[in-house]
């Protein structure tokens, strides 16, 4: 009888399969290596590149040259070269506050979409949850442009607009702040109904009448007995809405303007017109900076605990 | 289900309406005859006949289809292998890479046009290839999909009963055995719906096509953004009529295809 | 762990001979904290039908899978007909497993499930046909071959489940709680057919079951499993007769238990005193040590109910509380002291007088049944 403590070669048995150290390594290296490989090269190391070249000055001919500096990032701060300018902060500013508005109107209309489609009977429920995602799969762009036929000077909304005394006669309502928030609620709001939904569905209705029974009107029931309930949806959701909202260029872009400059369209113009790439990649960097916070902080209260993340 | 109080209706419905509203003018107005937009002026299907007359608008439909179906299919296989080994196997820092895969999801989309830009324009320098065009943008939508088809297949594969392969290397199959004959069929569904989804992701794209672009590569989306900066004109309205109804098609039949996943089995029992 | 020295049957004796289909030694698994198996050891011999009992988390899955290859053990070897299965895959042992989900291939037909094993190993389709036809009479399901396994009851596929893993013609078959999902009718049935497999084949049957009923109907041998150690193993008839300790009285069948103190010893027997009075329990070998307290137990069919009022050795006077008549039984719930016993009497007369509730009797509790148990 040989000794009992010998360690077998297995390091580990997965659904019936035998595999060592080396077993592991080289399956992986076949299925998830291409995948891998291809998403490093063409993304992460330009990412890499692009922290590099945001420290990076540009030359006179537009291209990337020497020294190193934090001149990029300092004038996002709003020191520029000439003193103090408040044109990037400002952007920055606005870009995070149109992305925390956008999340908090996406928020305030959820909550009746998903109450609604949560309370009706069974196939309604499937066509009215699917009515909610077929705009979401529409082109953005398409969907996007589609409200500046809404918010031509001849459009009714645009009259109505006139007639509530919020617009001039023959002035079309883009571009501007609110036809950039309709824009964006528009193409945001099914992000944030549908992670809400989920949660609204699980609701145990008994501990809302556990709270009436107990003496508390409609909003004190409503905050202690169904908000806590529908909390980890919604957080799901506005995080789903805030990472994108901040870097967002079209939406901007096509109802937006020069009044409304956001990060996304300073990034374009770095890349394309003003060709500064440097300074562009400290825009983009910081941009990146807001979404990381954001995924961290998901991480954090995911409402499904996945030890890799959504991978 | 509970009653649903009157004010939840009326801004319920009025949100759908608001929803819709932007799809519903774009289709409306594709069929007004007027040659600058503007108030109705009669129905007409001449803008629609007029597309086939304009061979940008061909071509960049044609140009569009390609890069679809080229940048699916790479990404699908690229996303299926990956979320198979990222749920089977273990390597040293895989739960770095299985978060940092995770990046081009998140990721704001002109970061990422900006990054393969630079990538393109670094290996312009340095290798002399890589022109922007066709590949260029083929390559970078593959970036963007292949960790949607991972997720997809990775929530197939979880739902998959684990027992169905340990019965199939108990049965005397090898490793490649079982994933031919029992794993591949079972996550085959899941595969499908992967690249549905990574290819209704690659017609929708906008902004990492426009910057990694080049002459006689646009896209439709590129075209109508083109044409929308100059002014919105019917035959746009009219492109993206068609657009539109495509993706509404594409989205019902895949929600029908997915429905009757349960009666072929390979969920838990 | 102990094998209890019982009697052998005839049959069995040749059996015990040959080489062991299956030996485990020294098998330790633990998952972070948890220990789910403790240093286990044990030996399955050739063409027996080994039970693996115990409640749930006791290891006794956990026990199958790692002779079935699916799990790895931390510690300790595993031998399958004398070789070493620690480095063999569980594709190559010569091995099968009929699941608990019975984990059917849904997308094939139930042939085609069946056939599985002999195309993976590249048999020749005629033989493959041949075989499966075979597998399917054996199990009686030839008339559903051609069906999905979600047009199957819980009992065909579990036919399947078996059919699909006895085709190959393993060394051993390995079973996990293959009838808990079945109804109480059809699971009887199916005991029977499972036993009379067994024997028809010859193969040696694995078996994890927590139904003690079950482990006992089909059973030669029983290894009873407790927080990942073998409790007490051996033939059915001495582990049911001679359980070890309470935990193994218990779990095969109902015992009464009793404490007293050891007065008088002789070589073949001892005298204790208990709250009941004094009891003379018979020792047999193999037997634990009775050492100053000892706990006894005895079955409840082994105590008689006497009442003639007259004296006997270990009669213990009781009062009947309860009666449940089942037909063929009587169960008698008799207090006596600060002790309820329960007893099974069979009706074997139809004169047999029933007692009434109240009535006081005696309690004989035979030397030769007086179980001593280790705890």
């Amino acid at each position: 009888m040989t000794g009992p403590r010998l360690r077998p070669r297995a390091t580990e048995i997965q659904f019936g399969e035998h595999l060592t150290r080396l077993g592991n390594l080289v399956r992986s290296i076949l299925t998830s290596g291409p995948a891998i490989a291809w998403v490093t090269v063409f993304l992460l190391v330009p990412l890499l590149g692009i922290v590099l070249f945001s420290v990076l000055t540009r030359g006179p001919y537009g291209e990337v040259a020497l020294p190193f500096t934090i001149e990029n990032y300092l004038r996002l701060a709003g020191f520029g070269l000439f003193g103090f300018d408040p044109q990037y902060p400002v952007i920055i500013l606005r870009s995070l506050l149109l992305a925390a508005g956008t999340t908090l109107v996406c928020v305030l209309a959820a909550f009746p979409l998903a109450f609604f489609i949560a309370g009706l009977p069974g196939r309604a429920k499937q066509i009215a949850l699917t009515l909610v995602v077929i705009p979401f799969w529409t082109n953005l762009l398409i969907r996007t442009y589609a409200w500046q036929i809404l918010f031509a000077p001849d459009a009714a909304l645009t009259q109505a607009a006139v007639g509530l005394g919020l617009a001039e006669e023959g002035m079309p309502l883009y571009p501007s702040t609110l036809a950039v928030y309709v824009g964006m609620l528009c193409a945001y709001l099914p992000f944030l109904v549908l992670p809400l939904y989920t949660s609204v569905e699980k609701i145990d209705w008994t501990l809302a009448e556990a709270a009436s029974d107990l003496g508390a009107d409609g909003p004190r029931v409503f905050r202690h007995a169904i908000l806590p309930q529908v909390m980890p949806g919604m957080v799901a959701g506005m995080i789903l809405v805030f990472i994108p909202a901040t870097g967002q260029f079209v939406i901007p872009d096509l109802l937006g303007g020069a009044k409304t400059v956001m990060l996304g369209n300073s990034i374009q113009q770095q890349f394309g017109a003003s060709r500064d790439w440097p300074f562009g990649s400290a825009i983009a960097l910081v941009a990146m900076g807001v979404v990381l916070i954001g995924l961290w902080l998901q991480t954090r209260y995911a409402s499904q605990g996945d030890e890799e993340g959504p991978l | 289900m509970r009653r649903i109080p009157l004010p939840v209706w009326l801004t319920s419905i009025l949100l759908y309406v608001f929803l819709y509203a932007p799809i519903a003018v774009v289709i409306v107005y594709s069929f007004n005859n007027a040659k600058y937009g503007g108030p109705w002026r009669g129905f007409t299907l001449k803008w629609y006949a007029n597309l086939l007359d304009h061979p940008d608008k061909i071509a960049a439909a044609w140009n569009t289809i390609e890069l679809g179906v080229a940048s699916t299919l790479v990404s699908t296989l690229l996303g299926t292998g990956l979320g198979y080994g990222l749920s089977r196997y273990r390597f040293p820092g895989k739960r770095v890479f299985a978060w940092l895969m995770y990046i081009p999801v998140v990721i704001p989309d002109i970061v990422m046009a900006i990054a393969m830009l630079m990538f393109y324009a670094l290996v312009r320098e340095a290798l002399g290839i890589l022109e922007l065009g066709m590949l260029t943008m083929i390559l970078a939508h593959v970036t963007f999909q292949i960790p949607f088809v991972a997720i997809v297949v990775r929530s197939r594969l979880v739902g998959m009963d684990p027992a169905l392969e340990e019965a199939a290397h108990d049965l005397g199959a090898s490793s490649l055995q079982t994933f031919r004959h029992v794993t591949l069929p079972l996550i085959l569904p899941g595969v499908v719906a992967g690249g549905m989804l990574a290819f209704t992701l690659s017609l929708d794209d906008f902004v990492v096509s426009f910057f990694t672009t080049g002459p006689g590569a646009s896209t439709l989306p590129i075209l109508i953004y083109s044409s929308v900066k100059r002014g919105i004109t019917p035959d746009i309205n009219a492109l993206s009529s068609l657009i539109v109804l495509a993706s509404v098609v594409g989205t019902v039949a895949v929600a029908m295809l997915q429905r009757p996943q349960n009666a072929e089995g390979g969920t838990r029992t | 762990m102990t094998e209890t020295a019982g009697e052998r049957p005839a049959t069995r004796r040749a059996l015990a001979d040959a080489p062991p289909a299956i030996e485990i030694e020294s098998i330790s698994r633990r998952f972070g904290d948890f220990t789910a198996l403790d240093r286990i050891s044990l030996s399955i011999r050739k063409g027996e039908f080994f039970a693996l009992l115990g409640p749930s988390g006791c290891g006794k899955t956990t026990l199958l899978r790692i002779i079935g290859g699916l799990d790895l053990a931390d510690e300790g070897v595993v031998r399958i007909g004398g070789a070493d299965a620690r480095t063999i895959p569980a594709h190559k042992r010569p091995v099968n497993t009929v699941f608990q989900s019975y984990a059917l291939f849904p997308h094939m037909t139930v042939r085609d499930n069946v056939a599985f094993g002999l195309r993976m190993k590249r048999v020749p389709e005629p033989r493959v046909k041949d075989r499966v036809a075979g597998a399917l009479d054996l199990v009686q399901i030839a008339s559903f071959a051609d069906r999905k396994p979600a047009q199957l009851s819980g009992g065909q596929k579990q036919r399947v489940a078996l059919a699909r893993a006895l085709v190959n013609e393993p060394q051993v078959l390995l079973l996990d709680e293959p009838l808990g999902a079945l109804d109480l009718k059809l699971r009887k049935e199916l005991q029977v057919e499972l036993l009379s497999l067994q024997r028809r084949l010859g193969i040696t049957f694995v078996f994890v079951t927590h139904d003690q009923e079950e482990a006992l109907v089909m059973s030669d041998r029983i290894a009873v499993m407790r927080a990942g150690r073998i409790e007490q193993m051996g033939e059915v008839h001495s582990l049911y007769e001679r359980p070890r300790n309470r935990f193994v009285g218990q779990f095969l069948g109902s015992v009464n238990l009793l404490e007293g103190k050891v007065e008088r010893r002789a070589p073949n027997e001892f005298l204790a005193a208990t709250a009941l009075g004094p009891l003379r329990a018979e020792l047999r070998p193999g037997d634990p040590e009775p050492g100053g307290a000892v706990t006894l137990a005895i079955r409840p069919e082994k105590v008689r109910i006497v009442t003639d009022g007259g004296p006997g050795e270990n009669r213990i006077p009781a009062q009947v509380e309860q009666v449940i008549y089942i037909g063929s039984e009587s169960h008698y719930y008799a207090r006596a002291g600060e002790q309820l016993f329960i007893v099974y009497a069979m009706n074997a007369r139809a004169t047999t007088r029933e007692l009434q509730v109240g009535e006081r009797v005696a309690l004989e509790l035979p030397a030769g049944s007086l179980i001593v148990l280790e705890d």
